[in-house]
């Protein structure tokens, strides 16, 4: 079984006709099926499956955690947990929300899928360091999970596992160790599929496809994978300090020894704050998609977009310290002014997304809603983290529930383009449609929810509240402000269930055919799902658009400042194929 | 290959500029080696594809015009399936529970990662004769 090699691919020469096409059969590829398919598999659009199954049980899994630290919060006194199981619920909340979901989803996910088919490749550039990517991931997230199954329960230093706090001392268990364990394979994990994004994305373009013509999606991807090289290898690096100062006695971290306490927030938050963009950037991207695709127009400033999304990267290697305004050991202006910088190009993608909608034949299809829903929900966490950049202010709000409502505006905006993505691409990866219906639903408990959800958040952190706290102070204002949070959560929590019933309901119901939404981007072009190695014929690609250009000849995008001779050029070639 | 190493030589451009600035002002080591490291980071992957952009001929995902029978030909050895991935990936997972729960999980830790090495390691030779 384990020498199954196909024979080396050949990109086709260009068919004599479509109808030959037609006959030619969809599948040709034999090899193991069922669970062995599964473990040996190395095609990405399989593996990338697993890790979108995978992340989105444990967006569940972290939901659940959330929805528990809601009711216990429900009343001052709260009775549901206890207060050390308090720790580690907000602390796996937040670790399997970050570290098992957002990004796998992301990365290993439907970038896993999407940016080989964007670009006109047959598969990652190395699939089976794709395969080890998901194993480790998968292994990684068992590891941080089973701290619950231990005697001590699991991790409860906060997810960002501050020093002192978490040495052996303060922090004795094998959760604390297993958390360690899982960040460490999901980590390397993250790293292969870095590599990975960035080679495929280097080497395995199709003719035509150059640089400038990938989609905006592919863009982000490979500045994520830039990112995630840059940063992940940091983490990694400070989680080892970590274990040998548990276990073997070195002091990188504690006072006693001579060590830094500090400096782990500086190695934590050094990986953590560009993380915070590879977390973002690729749903910027899926939104990006989206928009334009349901506005039926191109991207409205291409190459302006590209730009923000360099510069964002840039930029995001010389914030970190404004995680750590209140230690007092950090050069304020400094992290203040870059990290106000970062607002410039973020604000560019905002214009843009709004420029492509402008005077488009907007189609508010469930994927279309979630994108706005993003668009609105993630202007109002980014315009809060303004605040944040400054120093006074910070001051005043560090450790409080501001600043869980300012992540929380951020991360739930990205949670409704991820559900954008699924409703988008769905279709090309499993060839059914979802339910519109109830997907419309999905979103207005969704956005409505995240907006009842984290607007009390934000006022009680003005007020004082304490983040991470699992009692407060009987005040008959606070525990309304409370309660209306709690509300919203459980309107987020149905939306997810709405989510889990939709798939169920429209499970192989609605077959989508190739092209549903008359999209513009290659992944368009080949059949719904897609065959074994991507393609069997390619389109001519004479701008970012070519799925467009190929079903709408009458309407072909100019390539940027290029002479119109290439279009003609490219037009004939098109009819002739 | 151009806009590939352009990219990543500005980026580390960027990160050296950034640094020079932070590391003098601030005072503080951690953040100046990091972000040293990230520059450096960037200007290896970078030069090797600047130099490599300004030998050779465009590549036909670098030509605006390029047709698809242009990159008609052999791309690649993909394997179809593979065990070895598993295999180390269930490697690395006994080293990592060694770390939490004992040494002797290391046994079968390495054993696995080993026999992945071997095992693919012969793959790739006989996939890649084509
Ligand atoms: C159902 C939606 C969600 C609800 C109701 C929710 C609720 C909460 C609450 C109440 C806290 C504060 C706990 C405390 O400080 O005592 C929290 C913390 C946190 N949440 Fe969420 N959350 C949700 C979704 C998410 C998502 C999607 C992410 C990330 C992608 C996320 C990431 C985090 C992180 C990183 C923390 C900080 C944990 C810590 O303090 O160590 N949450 N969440
Ligand atoms: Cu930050």
């Amino acid at each position: 079984m384990t020498d199954v090699l196909d024979p080396p691919v050949q990109l086709p020469p260009p068919p004599p006709s479509h109808e030959m096409l037609e006959e030619h059969g969809h599948d040709e590829h034999h090899g193991p099926t069922g669970i062995l398919k599964w473990i040996t598999t190395t095609d990405h659009k399989i593996i990338g499956l697993s890790y979108t199954v995978t992340s989105v049980i444990m967006m569940i899994i972290g939901g659940a955690f959330a929805e528990i630290i809601r009711a216990q919060l429900a009343s001052p006194n709260g009775t549901l947990v206890s207060l050390s199981q308090y720790n580690e619920l907000f602390t796996m909340h937040g670790s399997v929300m970050i570290y098992l979901f957002v990004g796998p989803f992301a990365f290993g996910g439907l970038a896993n899928i999407m940016v080989p088919i964007q670009i006109g490749a047959p598969d990652m550039a190395y699939p089976r360091l794709n395969a080890l990517s998901y194993w480790l991931y998968l292994t990684g997230a068992i590891t941080m999970l089973s701290g619950f199954f231990t005697a001590g329960g699991a991790a409860n230093f906060g997810w960002v596992a501050y020093a002192p706090l978490s040495n052996s001392v303060n922090t004795p268990g094998s959760g604390a160790d297993l958390w360690i364990g899982g960040l460490l394979l999901t980590g390397f994990s993250a790293i292969f599929t870095g590599v990975n994004i960035c080679a495929t994305v280097f080497y395995l373009r199709a003719p035509g496809m150059t640089m400038f013509r990938m989609p905006i999606f592919t863009w982000n991807m490979l500045v994520t994978g830039i990112l995630i090289l840059l940063a992940f290898p940091v983490l990694t690096a400070g989680l080892i300090m970590l274990y040998c100062d548990r276990h073997f006695g070195t002091h990188i971290f504690s006072v006693q020894g001579g060590g830094v306490p500090v400096l782990w927030q500086h190695i934590f938050w050094f990986w953590g704050h560009p993380e915070v963009y590879i977390l973002a950037l690729p749903f910027f991207g899926m939104a990006t998609e989206i928009i334009a695709v349901f506005s039926r127009k191109p991207v409205f400033g291409y190459k302006g977009m590209v730009f923000a999304t360099l510069t964002i990267a840039a930029l995001s290697l010389g914030v970190w310290a404004h995680h750590m305004f209140t230690t007092g050991v950090v050069l304020l202006p400094f992290f203040s002014i870059m990290s106000l910088l970062i607002a410039v190009p973020t604000g560019i993608k905002i214009f843009n997304w709004i420029g492509t909608m402008w005077r488009g034949e907007i189609w508010f299809s469930t994927a279309m809603l979630m994108a706005i829903g993003f668009l609105i929900t993630f202007l109002i966490g980014g315009l809060t983290g303004i605040y944040l950049a400054s120093p006074p202010l910070d001051f005043f709000t560090h450790d409080t529930y501001f600043v869980v409502a300012h992540f929380h505006s951020v991360v739930m905006a990205l949670l409704m383009a991820a559900m954008g993505g699924l409703y988008y691409w769905g279709p090309k990866i499993t060839g059914y449609l979802l339910n519109e219906r109830i997907g419309k639903m999905q979103f207005w408990f969704l956005f409505i929810g995240t907006q009842i959800f984290t607007f009390p958040l934000y006022v009680l952190g003005l007020e004082g509240m304490p983040r991470r706290v699992a009692i407060y102070p009987h005040d008959p204002q606070w525990k309304t402000l409370n309660d209306w949070s709690t509300f919203g959560a459980i309107l987020i929590g149905i939306s997810t269930i709405l989510f889990v019933v939709n798939v169920a309901v429209s499970w192989k119901k609605y077959p989508s055919g190739d092209n549903p939404w008359d999209a513009q981007t290659l992944e368009w072009f080949t059949t719904s799902p897609p065959p074994h190695h991507n393609f069997y014929r390619l389109p001519q690609i004479r701008s970012e658009r070519p799925t467009w250009d190929h079903n709408h000849p009458e309407h072909r995008s100019l390539t940027h400042g290029k002479h119109p001779e290439l279009t003609e050029d490219g037009l004939e070639k098109v009819h002739s194929s | 290959m151009k806009v590939e190493a352009k990219v990543l030589l500005y980026l580390g451009l960027f990160f050296g500029i950034m640094n020079a600035v932070y590391w003098n002002w601030s005072l503080e080591n951690a953040g100046g080696v990091m972000m040293f490291a990230g520059m450096l980071l960037c200007f290896l992957p970078g030069s090797y594809y600047y130099f490599w952009s300004r030998r050779m001929k465009a590549r036909p995902e670098d030509d605006p015009n390029a047709t698809q029978t242009s990159g008609a030909g052999f791309i690649g050895t993909f394997p179809g399936t593979s065990i070895w991935p598993f295999t180390l990936g269930m490697g690395a997972f006994f080293v990592v529970l060694a770390l939490v729960f004992g040494i002797w999980f290391l046994i079968p830790g390495l054993g696995l990662a080993v026999w992945a090495l071997f095992g693919a390691t012969a793959e790739g030779r006989r996939g890649g004769t084509h």
